[in-house]
């Protein structure tokens, strides 16, 4: 018989090289308990209304009426809807070609991007041209497309934090582009060194690599710290000398959980310093409706804004996006709707607030939560979530546990987490799918169940943890410390 | 002081390089440019080098850039610069030009409307939405309002009940979740259920992978399948240029089948066998056949003996059989009947073991046109477990489709029944649009075959006409001196003249030497008669003008 033209072994060996731990081994392990009838706590995905995080009203009232058009004419409308929502449906339904059921500009609608834009003026006090912003399906559609635009093989090398989040590592890997990897000082609050960024380019560049962009998510997934102003001007700084388009994933830029560091924009910080910085970087950010208050990842809406990127590029992107045709409509309304909310004086704004603020604060506590219980943990060490949506406990496990863990096959994280999650139902993502340090392991867990269920959760860890280092951990001569 | 006069030193000598790099390439982009850094040229390297060690010492004030622009056009991947994609190209920015001219200075254009015919974007045409649809939508973007006593009175009653049925097979009711990375399950089991009562053959929902829209479904089998030009898909011509565009961005080959304008653009298997057979010698391991039933740009819907004959050839040479099937509910003439390859495959006997197959819906097409939403499925059958994981794997990395998507594309392949309180107005819904777009495929078809030196098969499925134009020597000579494509040109003269905007057929594909372009029939039918008779004066005009 003919070799069939998907044999596995035919396959494309970049496709092959993709790892995406996040929906990995302890998920589908995760998703087969489930089955099996257990209670199962999905802390793996940043996935907030999975978790029972009800969706703000008013938007899903928006986009439900213009999904509905023909309600906008029923005298009854009145009843069901608020006259905000009424007037915002017939507003974005007016930007659009037909609806949502046309394709739009493969930027998305061009009203959608100028409310982005305007956005983006109030948040950093510089304008920002719509022509430079592309909606896009989701976050993650966009990087993508950044990324492919910009490796052309594996002597191109893209600067990505570590740990970092899996997408940039499978993205790279299946654009067969190099990661070049930077570490983030654990013990520095996942700071960032310049000066190890200019021995990663260097050692990068004694291989033959040539490193083309940086990759920075702040504020951190998986480690949740907000980046100083200082800090980011040192890496655009950086960026300049080197020549590097710099990808700022700020998609958690409203997951702010304390006061002393604001989210600052690269953009913003760009801009302030000024000439020649401001006129030469190359920046690409992107933003998404799946995080903050809003968690609305189903929708998958997202843009990136490009600075300083030349306008034969902007067209060859422009190009490959509108192979696909458009992002989907449906999430370009709710973009809208997230960069332009609701002002003082509308009737639906006081519930806008309280159930904003709702989330956010509850978030904020439950960071805090997370984050002690981790540390009353034996042999659990974690920094506090500073902003985004995740905890990034390091466990130090006993060298028993690594060697059992080697026994079973097993990376030594791999084999905690599994055992936490038969154990409590806690489904989490180790650290090595997001990289760290030789001999060092973690593992991250969203901050994202309800409030309520967070106590028990958090003791049910410890119960699990504490009886694993007692069962692993050698206590002839070896201390805590 | 020295140090700036250094750094402008440094900085001007770098825009020479650039510069030098850069007329090298003009006029256009190579397809293989190298990068600078790694270019063959190592004086130009090393001094790159040694200013870069230069930059680096200097750390007060701004340093020099590096001007290797990580993103200019010369250094980012070829793959990307050579992929086209015309259905959005060059006409259609014109076309955006001429809509804001018209904006501007009303009147000041021979026409007060511009008509995209260029793409099938039904609703942006003024095609309505079907109720059912986006009742369910509605309530479930908005779930609140299910069990309020006034939603009664404002949805269909079995709206509200297929919307409770939806939203329980969601895990939570979270419409706002990330889904499983295959699509909600429920929605799948529906589908896979829509799939059986379509052919007649058992469909399983785990074979079923629900993407935004048809095209990233495509985008995913090509990244699949192809890992360098080695790696061959064959695929008509002409072609709906999704395909030529996702196998240059993939870097694969495409291996051309021409389709038979003389007999209805008809799918010869000697055709196919002899252009694998070439490729084979040229050292190409061709992987896939590609085929779009109904045809587009083509129309053409093919007999079950001539699908019998592909699957045939399929199972016979190992290729994977790509069923692009989008325009399955778009058939306008009662001869011809739409069958999906897999029923086709199934009737012939082979089952998974004998035939890779992929067939491609989406919820942008068929009588429902709903472009915007970015729903549809591919259904694949005959593949590993292994194989099936790794696509599992690529789709996990962009999390999911979107939610609205996925419920549409479920109740696209469930929609109301006989008995059902909506099926009345779904049916007449329905019915209107597709009878419709039959006469209106055949006022145009009819229109075009009137016109000096045009002919035109007739459009049997999908949304689109495909002329071919016996351009005037002239007109080709015309256009040479224009640095255009004579179809291009013709294309631009009949948007300049007319604001009806249609794609040349040099952006599918088409014999050497012949000329098309594509024409769709979604306009609103009130508005094809205005159409006909500007298509008609224009062409009149036209070849007055050029005619030998």
């Amino acid at each position: 018989m003919a070799p069939k033209g998907l044999d596995y072994e035919l396959l494309n060996e970049n496709v092959k090289k993709v790892q995406y731990a996040v929906r990995g081994e302890l998920y589908l392990r995760a998703s087969e308990l489930q089955k099996e009838g257990k209670k199962i706590i999905f802390t793996n995905v940043g996935n907030p209304h999975a978790l029972g995080q009800k969706p703000l009203t008013f938007p899903r009232q928006v986009v439900a009426l213009c999904q509905a058009p023909f309600l906008l004419d029923d005298p009854n409308v009145g009843l069901m809807f608020p006259a905000d929502a009424i007037a915002r449906a017939k507003h974005y339904l007016s930007l659009t070609s037909g609806g949502l059921g046309a394709y739009s500009d493969s930027r998305g609608i061009p009203g959608v991007r100028k409310e982005v834009a305007d956005f983006l003026l109030r948040r950093d006090g510089y304008p920002s041209d719509p022509e430079l912003i592309f909606l896009t399906d989701g976050a993650s559609k966009g990087v993508m497309q950044i990324l492919s635009t910009i490796i052309r093989g594996p002597s191109d090398g893209i600067l990505v934090p570590v740990p970092q989040y899996p997408l940039y590592s499978a993205a790279i890997s299946l654009f067969g582009g190099t990661l070049v990897p930077y570490y983030l000082e654990e013990t520095a609050n996942w700071g960032l060194d310049v000066n190890d960024l200019r021995n990663a380019v260097s050692q990068a560049k004694s291989k033959g690599i040539t490193v083309k962009a940086m990759v920075i998510i702040n504020p951190g997934n998986p480690t949740g710290q907000c980046l100083s102003e200082a800090n980011l001007s040192e890496i655009l700084r950086f960026c300049y000398q080197e020549g590097l388009v710099l990808l700022g994933d700020e998609v958690y830029q409203q997951n702010i959980y304390q006061d002393e560091r604001p989210f600052i924009s690269s953009k913003k910080v760009l801009m302030d310093m000024g000439p020649p910085y401001s006129k030469e970087v190359q920046l690409v950010s992107f933003h998404t409706v799946s995080k903050g208050y809003w968690g609305e990842c189903g929708q998958r809406g997202g843009y990136f804004e490009m600075t300083n990127i030349p306008s034969k590029t902007v067209d060859e992107i422009y190009k490959v996006a509108s192979i696909s045709l458009s992002p989907n409509v449906p999430a370009q309304i709710f973009m809208g709707l997230m960069v332009n909310p609701l002002k003082p004086g509308d009737i639906s704004y006081e519930q806008f607030i309280r159930e904003s603020k709702g989330v956010l604060e509850s978030l904020r506590r439950r960071a805090r939560i997370m984050t002690d219980g981790f540390n009353s943990c034996r042999n659990v060490v974690c920094n506090f979530t500073e902003g985004a949506m995740y905890s990034f406990p390091q466990i130090r496990l006993p060298p028993k546990a690594i060697e059992a863990a080697k026994s079973a096959g097993k990376v030594a994280d791999v084999f905690y987490c599994l055992k936490l999650l038969e154990a409590t139902g806690i489904s989490t993502v180790p650290g090595s799918g997001f990289g760290q340090k030789e001999g060092v392991f973690h593992l991250r867990t969203t901050i994202l169940p309800a409030e309520e269920d967070m106590p028990a959760i958090m003791e049910s860890f410890k119960k699990f943890n504490d009886e694993f280092m007692e069962q692993y951990e050698d206590h002839k001569g070896y201390s805590r410390m | 002081m020295r140090r700036s006069v250094i750094g402008g030193a440094k900085r001007s000598s770098l825009f020479l390089l650039n510069q030098a790099h850069r007329s090298l390439l003009s006029p256009s982009p190579p397809p293989l440019h190298h990068h600078l850094g790694s270019s063959p040229s190592s004086s130009a390297t090393a001094l790159l080098l040694l200013l870069r060690r230069l930059s680096s010492s200097s750390a007060s004030s701004p340093p020099p850039p590096n001007m290797s622009n990580p993103v200019t056009v010369q250094s980012i991947n070829p793959k990307v610069l050579q992929c086209e994609y015309a259905v959005r190209g060059e006409i259609v920015n014109l076309a955006q030009r001429l809509q804001e001219e018209l904006k501007a200075n009303p009147g000041s254009l021979p026409f007060d409307e511009i008509l995209y015919c260029n793409i099938g974007n039904p609703q942006s045409l003024g095609q309505l939405p079907i109720t059912f649809f986006r009742e369910v939508l509605a309530l479930c973007d908005h779930p609140t309002i299910l069990d309020k006593a006034e939603t009664q009175g404002l949805f269909s009653a079995d709206s509200i009940e297929r919307a409770w049925q939806i939203l329980d097979q969601i895990p939570g009711r979270a419409t706002g979740a990330y889904s499983h990375s295959q699509g909600i399950k429920g929605l799948r089991d529906t589908i896979a259920a829509g799939i059986e009562a379509r052919d007649g053959f058992p469909a399983n929902p785990n074979d079923i992978f629900l993407t935004d829209g048809a095209s990233p479904a495509v985008h995913m089998m090509m990244q699949l399948l192809i890992s360098s030009e080695k790696d061959g898909i064959l695929c008509p011509i002409p072609q709906y240029p999704l395909y030529s565009a996702s196998i240059a961005l993939h870097g694969g080959s495409l291996i051309p089948y021409y389709l038979d304008e003389e007999t209805g653009w008809g799918l010869e298997v000697s055709e196919l066998k002899k252009q694998l057979e070439e490729a084979r010698s040229k050292g190409i391991s061709v992987r896939a056949l590609v085929v779009i039933n109904p045809g587009n740009p083509t129309g053409q819907v093919l007999a079950e003996e001539n699908q019998r004959d592909i699957v045939e050839f399929c199972k016979k040479e190992g290729l994977v059989l790509l069923a692009d099937e989008v325009y399955q509910e778009n058939i306008y003439v009662p001869e011809k009947k739409f069958h999906s390859f897999k029923k086709v495959a199934r009737s012939m006997g082979y089952g998974d073991n004998d035939l890779c197959l992929v067939s491609f819906q989406s919820v942008s097409k068929g009588y429902h046109g709903e472009c915007g939403k970015r729903g549809g499925y591919m259904e694949i059958t005959g593949f590993s477990p292994e194989v099936r994981e790794q696509i599992y794997k690529v789709a996990s990395v962009n999390l999911c489709s979107n939610i609205s998507g996925q419920i549409l594309a479920s109740l696209v392949m469930s929609p109301p029944k006989v008995g059902d309180e909506s099926y009345e107005s779904y049916s007449a819904e329905k019915d209107g649009i597709l009878e419709s777009l039959a006469r209106r495929a055949k006022t145009l078809e009819d229109a075009f075959n009137s016109l000096e030196g045009i002919t035109c098969n007739k459009a049997e499925g999908a949304m689109y006409l495909f002329p071919r134009i016996r351009l005037p020597e002239k007109a080709i000579k015309a256009a040479e001196a224009a640095k255009t494509a004579p179809d291009l040109f013709y294309c631009r003269h009949l948007l300049n003249a007319t604001g009806v905007v249609v794609v040349p057929g040099s952006g599918f594909g088409q014999v050497p030497g012949t000329w098309h372009f594509r024409c769709t029939i979604l306009p609103q039918e009130d508005k094809i008669p205005a159409i006909v008779s500007r298509l008609t004066d224009f062409h009149k005009s036209f070849m007055d003008e050029y005619r030998d």
